[in-house]
């Protein structure tokens, strides 16, 4: 059963991917499998969670091939988590893209594609074999490719080529750091690689290969510098395309960054310094960069980017309680930021528009809409009770005890401009009035699903902020787990010993 | 051998890096298919590919067999590669008959466009929507 639990990740998403594939002809079906499959994943994601919070870590060798020359699966509690929070996003995407899908090319290719996407994304999370990861970032990668096209027309194809040839880059050079590393260290298995790495005697040319993965790992989590391919490109895909990578593509990244750090440098070392600077300039480039914007989903992409900036803060800082906060920020993040996506498009459709200048008018006519908006907005912002301010809470604690002052005070700083950033969608969009009056706001039909799904993140965003308590410990056992990975050193301890 | 690998493998990813900084989009993406090559190369050689027979171990003589691991990495880099280079053809081939001016600078320019507007019961705005309504 724990078997089977381990690839489920990866089963689930893949089987209903292929038999939709089998029944492309019929959209019901399609739809039907699609849903079915993802809310089985959410269902085993939260089964993967109940386990890992108490404390059991999956682990297996696919094949009975022992570790290393096997590929070595592992589910401890930030896979599981992440798991179930990629489960639940892509089922929200989903009931968003329902509406949509009676468009049989259109609709039959996003559920394809999203499947696809899910299942790059779990097989990611599972893996503790680096090649491995690189497949999984391909799957992930050549669904999501496909994805940001979907749609076809000028401005999309246009962006597109801009996304395919930067992330193509990138995982290029995952795949020269991966040869590298094998190349000079011997392995390939994240377990037997982070012995060789705590045992003191890696090989020289082993550091510089793994920094160059970590450069890699950081274009993906759209880290400073190399972020400009996410703001330039995000705007253009289907709202419910940006939605889910918002929420869930650069989280795959910062995850390879969290789990590669903490396993290899357990001490703080030259990573955490470079990673520390990365991420304060990460924060503030974000947010000023969606200063400067006009358009809704344009300011979401650059906070995506500041975002990402808190997650690193947590892991540069590499003390407990830091981590504890990187892997809240990351949980918290994950829901806000995929929902202010899809309440941004739901706005634009009313408006006509996402242009900021033109919008107006919706908290006079759906004060509900406007409450949904705000519940996200303000939880990115950090206001409390929302779980914003426990992620940011954690990380500033975080940095003041590691007399980390200035990081502290840039984590502050960009909190204030976010709020400042939802502030202007605020008054832009919801409470200004329409340039073009009362009547250009057009009527949404059809939205039940997509409503339900959005309602529901808002509450979650809600109740992770009411009742913190239950999630912190969580992270902070989680962050326990990653300080003393056993799930993935426990093969390669000396015969004899635990 | 080893050298030779090595210095073929720089001059690839050299090229490749500069057809990636040119202006012409085709040239991009023949590019990355030149340093994607570079790169398999220099996983192989970097892999440890010594040994001068094929990878198969026969019983009491396994010293002079090639490292199969980097082979096996290799050979699925080729085909995740391969597959991407198709798709990204395919997609420059669309952008070329959308466009029809395929310079990186006109693809950025048109991405940054401000954002359309959305008509009720359309799909979702793209400036053209000439594909959309297809």
């Amino acid at each position: 059963m724990n078997q089977l639990l381990l690839v489920a990740p990866v089963l689930i998403p893949l089987s209903s991917l292929v038999l939709a594939l089998l029944l492309r002809n019929h959209l019901g079906l399609v739809r039907a499998l699609s849903l079915g499959g993802t809310v089985l994943l959410l269902a085993a994601g939260i089964k993967l969670v109940w386990l890992a919070a108490g404390g059991t870590v999956l682990a297996g060798q696919v094949g009975g091939w022992q570790a290393p020359f096997g590929i070595s699966l592992v589910i401890d509690r930030l896979s599981a988590v992440m798991i179930a929070i990629s489960a639940l996003i892509g089922l929200v995407t989903l009931l968003y893209g329902v509406v949509r899908d009676s468009d049989t090319r259109i609709g039959r290719d996003f559920h394809l594609f999203v499947q696809g996407l899910l299942t790059g994304i779990g097989g990611a999370f599972i893996t503790a074999d680096i090649f491995n990861l690189y497949v999984w970032f391909e799957v992930l990668l050549i669904a999501s490719f496909a994805l940001m096209a979907l749609g076809g027309g000028k401005r999309r194809l246009a962006g597109s080529m801009t996304y395919v040839a930067l992330n193509l880059f990138a995982t290029l050079i995952f795949l020269l750091s991966a040869g590298l590393v094998y190349g000079a260290s011997g392995t390939l298995n994240m377990g037997e690689l982070a012995v060789i790495m705590r045992s003191g005697e890696a090989a020289p040319g082993v550091t510089p290969a793994l920094l160059l993965m970590l450069l890699s790992f950081a274009i993906k989590a759209a880290l400073f510098p190399v972020f400009g391919w996410l703001p330039a490109t995000y705007h253009v895909a289907l709202t419910a395309v940006s939605a889910m990578f918002a929420g869930l593509l650069t989280k795959v990244g910062v995850y390879a960054l969290i789990r590669l750090v903490t396993l290899l440098w357990p001490d703080y070392g030259l990573p955490h310094q470079l990673l520390l600077w990365v991420a304060c300039a990460t924060m503030l480039v974000g947010v000023l960069g969606a200063a400067a914007q006009t358009e809704v989903r344009r300011i979401l992409s650059f906070h995506i980017v500041s975002q990402v900036g808190y997650m690193v803060l947590g892991l540069a800082l590499a003390t407990p309680l830091a981590l504890a906060g990187a892997v809240f920020y990351l949980i918290h993040h994950i829901v806000v930021k995929a929902n202010l996506f899809f309440i941004g498009g739901v706005a634009a459709r009313i408006c006509g528009s996402e242009r900021l200048a033109d919008m107006g008018g919706l908290y006079g006519r759906l004060p509900w809409l406007a409450l949904l908006f705000a519940i996200p907005a303000l939880s990115l912002a950090g206001i409390p009770p929302l779980s914003g301010f426990w992620a940011k809470f954690l990380l500033v604690k975080a940095s003041l005890d590691a007399a980390a002052w200035w990081a502290a005070g840039i984590a502050l700083l960009t909190g204030v401009f976010t709020l400042l950033s939802m502030n202007k969608i605020w008054n832009e969009a919801f409470l200004k009035a329409h340039p073009e009056g009362e009547r250009a706001l057009q009527p949404v039909k059809n939205m039940r699903a997509a409503w339900l799904g959005m309602g529901g993140l808002a509450l979650l965003t809600v109740l992770i902020g009411l009742g913190a308590g239950p999630l912190i410990d969580y992270a902070i056992a989680a962050a326990e787990q990653l300080g003393n990975p056993q799930g993935y050193l426990q093969p390669f301890a000396p015969a004899g010993g635990t | 051998m080893e050298w030779l690998a090595a210095i073929t493998t720089g001059g690839l990813a050299g090229l490749g890096l500069w057809m990636l900084l040119d202006r012409n989009l085709k040239r991009v993406v023949l590019g990355v298919a030149v340093l994607g090559n570079a790169i398999n190369l220099g996983v192989l050689t970097a892999g440890r590919f010594i040994g001068e027979r094929a990878a198969f171990v026969e019983a009491g003589n396994s010293t002079s067999a090639a490292n199969p691991l980097p082979q096996a990495l290799v050979l699925t880099a080729i085909v995740i590669g391969f597959s991407l280079f198709v798709f990204a053809l395919a997609l420059l081939k669309r952008t070329r008959e959308l466009h029809g001016d395929k310079t990186t600078d006109s693809v950025s320019a048109i991405t940054e466009q401000p954002a359309p507007d959305w008509h009720a019961g359309e799909h979702e705005a793209d400036g053209t929507g000439v594909e959309a309504r297809r």
